[in-house]
């Protein structure tokens, strides 16, 4: 986990005089599991959204696959596609199950894949509601399937914005062990973006804490939970509310 | 006539295949059909982009098209009666790609102009309606524009075909527009709506009620096509 796989250099996004992220540096690692937590409103999804390449930063750079990408570059669909995000809300399309796992394939004409989407299916242990409508199914296995369909196209980076956050325990277990095997399976960097600091305990190797549109410190999770360097991680840690 | 008589005798003509009831039930079709078809061409990606896109001038955009999902077909064919009549703008040019008044072709014209804004006007709803998110959605996948365009189109796609069947039924009952752009020439610019009137005036009742009963039944298919496209969306 030594190259960095993201290398945020002065990134900045307002929107007016409003500031939403504030970056002077930052490196993600390949292969590493990296949770960005804070409050709501701290910025954490407009940054799942500027490693996505959803929008642009307002100013400086995002490092991916040894190419820099400030305000006014054009993504190629090529690095665009090696990243993809599970959002809080599963968004799945009114198709079946199948076809919803199956959409991220289609996006890139692969159309020889049934063996894959059966596979993601069986790896978040939905085989068995393949055919059934996505309308059918509980909120937990809906964002299962969103993960089935995330993991399917095999991104070098899954982001993911509070995946676990309307589900109950067993669920939100499940969702957490697939996470986990991904990544030591398949090397995926996963950038989980979370309010639930025992969740970033129990998946990171490293955490971020966002407050305010400024990343407050990076580090290894214990140090981060156990003996942290900026006084505001600590409180935050122990659940106090942190401005 | 008493109503039952009329829709007794409306009855045989539809069973016997009444010639010119079957003429008059053709062109209608036809008519319609094709304005439907001109409509729908433009509608839809008018709406897709006015559901879509943010641009300066949208707002006006939309304002025009409400306005024109409310327009009178009477005032419509009064409009394009005086696009192409001889004296008209378009009419004095002379050119053959504008049809001449009282002809298929300008009837074809005066119904797209009624149903063009439905169709627009229910697509850009239906893409509207689609959550927002799913397009962030689809491109966090790796969509391209157009394949996200797309997808939210296909989420999209009972409201635009309600779209399609309501600018059907627009043009297939009005009569305002084509009385007045078509002239209700027999076996040539007759339909449903302005022989229904004709053979009413006429008092031959019979015919009268079999070419309403054939537009109540027009109508009447559109409208189930509708609902079950509605309660799909509702039901499943």
């Amino acid at each position: 986990m030594s190259e960095p796989i993201y290398q945020l250099r002065g990134l900045a996004k307002t929107y007016g005089d409003h500031c939403v992220v504030d970056v002077p540096e930052l490196d993600i690692q390949k292969g590493e599991i990296f949770c960005v937590v804070g409050p709501s409103g701290a910025g954490k999804s407009t940054l799942l959204r500027l490693l996505n390449f959803l929008e642009p930063p307002t100013r400086g750079t995002i490092r991916f696959h040894g190419r820099d990408y400030g305000p006014l570059d054009q993504v190629p669909l090529e690095h665009r596609r090696k990243v993809t995000t599970v959002f809080q809300r599963s968004m799945l399309l009114n198709r079946t199950v199948w076809a919803n796992v199956n959409y991220g394939l289609w996006l890139r004409g692969d159309r020889s894949s049934g063996a894959l989407v059966d596979e993601a299916l069986d790896q978040v242990g939905l085989k068995h509601v393949a055919r059934q409508h996505a309308r059918t199914l509980s909120g937990g296995e809906l964002q299962r399937v969103a993960l089935a369909r995330a993991m399917v196209i095999k991104p070098d980076v899954l982001l993911l914005d509070e995946p676990t956050a309307n589900l109950d325990p067993y669920n939100v277990g499940l969702i957490e062990d697939i996470v986990r095997k991904l990544n030591l399976d398949h090397g995926t960097t996963v950038v989980l973006v979370t309010h639930n600091v025992f969740q970033a305990k129990r998946l990171a190797h490293r955490v971020a804490l966002l407050l305010e549109c400024e990343i407050v410190e990076v580090a290894e999770v214990h140090k981060f939970f156990e003996s942290s360097d900026n006084p505001r991680t600590g409180a935050f840690v122990r659940g106090e509310i942190v401005y | 006539m008493e109503i039952w008589q009329g829709l007794a005798k409306a009855v045989e003509l539809i069973m016997n295949g009444d010639q010119a009831l079957g003429t008059i039930v053709a062109l209608s079709l036809k008519v319609s059909g094709i304005a439907l078809l001109f409509s729908t061409m433009l509608g839809i990606p008018l709406g897709i982009m006015l559901g879509f896109s943010r641009f300066i001038g949208r707002r006006l955009v939309i304002a025009l098209l409400y306005t024109g999902m409310g327009f009178p077909p009477v005032v419509v064919g009064l409009f394009v009666y005086m696009l192409i009549s001889r004296s008209g703008p378009l009419g004095r040019l002379g050119s053959p790609l504008i049809p001449s008044l009282f002809t298929p072709e300008a009837m074809i014209i005066a119904q797209t102009i009624i149903s063009f804004p439905l169709i627009a006007g229910f697509t850009m709803a239906a893409v509207m309606g689609v959550d927002p998110q799913l397009r962030q959605q689809v491109m966090a996948l790796g969509a391209t524009r157009w394949q996200g365009a797309w997808t939210v189109l296909a989420e999209a796609r009972v409201g635009v075909l309600v779209s399609i069947v309501a600018g059907f039924g627009s043009v297939i009952s009005e009569i305002g527009a084509v009385q007045m752009v078509g002239g209700n020439i027999e076996n040539y610019t007759r339909v449903l709506t302005t022989a229904i009137v004709l053979e009413t005036n006429k008092g031959r009742f019979s015919l009268a009620m079999a070419l309403g009963v054939v537009l109540l039944a027009l109508s009447f298919v559109a409208n189930v096509v509708m609902l079950r496209l509605q309660g799909r969306t509702l039901d499943e």
